[in-house]
């Protein structure tokens, strides 16, 4: 969805600098794992806002429906089990979906122009209309988010709902939460909230409580307030410290400019070397002879070319 | 390969076929490969019909650039193992680019150069086969562990870049060496064409 009303900070694919003249505030969603009730409200209201149907799955004996993020399930509640050290047992749910990454593997790793952007508010959206179906996108994403549809072979995540936001909205899901645990605001706010929580947390004994705002991928516009967020990979395998991988860096990083430069100079160099040496032409009175080969001492400049 | 003014057969039609479709094929895929891999050079996916297109025809020339060429070169594999001489002929490539090759060990039916982009291609293209097949959308990528994917793009990217540099000599070698070219369009040399770059397989053949 292209929206005029929101700048764009960074576009996939694009080497001169997008529209941006304003300034708009940083915007994100904080979601407090330590009041998450699991009750899928902001899955069905991501659903309907989204005008999204997954196909309808079966009970594998667990909360998790869908099992899993889909190309039409933008945001999936996880849940898991867990026992403290004197026996208590703690409940993990944490909503799935896209960080909003500032540093977003998924735009860096995109080869189609305008695929994936980044809004000045710091939305990562995707323009599926220029989704090429490549799937680099998952391969550069840290987190495992983005999905590609089976249907029309594009890749599809969460929106950040940029479409109200760009008109003044809170996302969908915040919009449904029922306990106040999916917060939305300008990003200073809501690290401002995060703290105060995070305080009465500790308070309440949780003493590893934190925010979740990982700063290898430059920090997130999707926070989450964590209990225990000294050993983030407790909730569902949220990874501890995400970077891009070296591998999608190396690939998107120096391999491009290096790359191109060698191919187009080895051509301009073949091209010149030719035109300053001349073609190697074989003269035919010179080398008739009968029938034999030449003489092995003799001058037989070998050549290329096949 | 009869009387003396009589042209040589260097390669026969289905020979001819075969390089001619393998090297458009490869020119595709480097053009198609090319928009996928730099912002800069985005535009050539309009080449096979846009970013769709673009994505979903390339690993099917890939394909057929893999077989297409395997027919051609596996065949030639006698004719291609790297000997002494070759070694020698490579350490004084430079005299050879300069019209001076004496002293330089007799060629076979193919020299130094041609034997060492032999290898480089069949090589490169299993690395580009195996790569390409644990990337490719829609069909197989979400086989294989993310990690292994994301070592797949790169090694592809490396690798196809390497073999469009030793495909950018390659073409600069057979414009130059006169006589090259007509070789693949047109099957034959001339007896002096022989003698003058390939006089081992000249003996042979001639």
């Amino acid at each position: 969805m292209a929206l005029q009303s929101l700048d764009i900070e960074r576009r996939s694919a694009t080497t001169v600098p997008p529209p941006g003249v304003r300034t708009p505030a940083q915007v994100a969603k904080l979601i407090d794992i330590s009041k998450c009730i699991g009750c899928k409200a902001c899955q069905a209201a991501c659903l309907e806002w989204n005008d999204l149907r997954d196909e309808v799955g079966v009970c594998h004996g667990t909360y998790d429906n869908p099992t899993d993020l889909s190309a039409k399930s933008w945001t999936v509640m996880r849940f898991h089990e867990a026992q403290t050290a004197d026996g208590r047992l703690e409940w993990h749910i944490r909503k799935d979906g896209c960080m909003h990454c500032a540093d977003p593997g998924c735009l860096k790793a995109c080869p189609s122009p305008g695929a994936i952007v980044q809004y000045a508010n710091g939305i990562v959206d995707f323009h599926s209309e220029h989704c090429i179906g490549c799937g680099y996108c998952l391969m550069g994403c840290p987190f495992h988010i983005p999905r590609l549809s089976q249907e029309d072979h594009r890749a599809y995540k969460c929106t950040l709902c940029s479409d109200r936001v760009a008109v003044g909205l809170e996302p969908a899901c915040v919009k449904s939460c029922p306990t106040g645990c999916i917060g939305f605001g300008s990003k200073e706010d809501m690290v401002h909230v995060a703290a105060g929580r995070v305080a009465e947390l500790k308070e309440r004994g949780f003493a590893h409580a934190g925010l979740y705002d990982p700063q290898g991928v430059g920090g997130t516009h999707v926070m989450y307030v964590l209990p225990h967020a000294d050993q983030p990979e407790l909730y569902s395998g949220l990874p501890k410290d995400p970077t891009i991988s070296p591998w999608v860096q190396l690939w998107k990083g120096i391999a491009k400019p290096i790359g191109l430069a060698a191919i187009g100079l080895a051509a301009l160099g073949g091209f010149l070397f030719y035109v300053k040496s001349g073609p190697e032409e074989v003269h035919e009175e010179s080398e008739a002879g009968p029938g034999g080969p030449a003489s092995p001492g003799g001058a037989q400049p070998p050549a290329g070319g096949r | 390969m009869t009387t003396r003014n009589d042209q040589i057969e260097r390669y026969t039609g289905s020979q001819r076929a075969a390089h001619w479709v393998s090297a458009i094929s490869f020119i595709l895929l480097a053009l198609s490969g090319l928009a996928l891999f730099h912002p800069a050079m985005a535009w050539l996916a309009n080449l096979l019909g846009g970013g769709q297109w673009n994505r979903i025809l390339h690993p099917f020339i890939g394909v057929l650039w893999f077989l297409v060429f395997a027919r051609f070169a596996l065949p030639l594999m006698g004719s291609n193992v790297i000997t002494g001489g070759d070694l020698k002929w490579l350490a004084q490539v430079r005299r050879v680019l300069a019209h001076d090759a004496s002293g330089i060990p007799p060629v076979g039916r193919y020299n130094g150069g041609q034997k060492v982009l032999y290898w480089v291609l069949l090589l490169g293209m299993l690395v580009l086969l195996a790569s390409g097949v644990v990337i490719w959308e829609p069909y197989f990528a979400d086989r294989f562990p993310v990690d292994l994917r994301r070592i797949a793009v790169l090694a592809h990217a490396v690798t196809a870049w390497g073999l469009i540099l030793s495909i950018i000599v390659h073409v600069t070698a057979s414009v130059w060496t006169a006589g090259s070219l007509t070789a693949m369009v047109r099957g034959k040399v001339s007896r002096a064409w022989a003698k003058h770059h390939h006089p081992g397989w000249y003996r042979e053949v001639g």
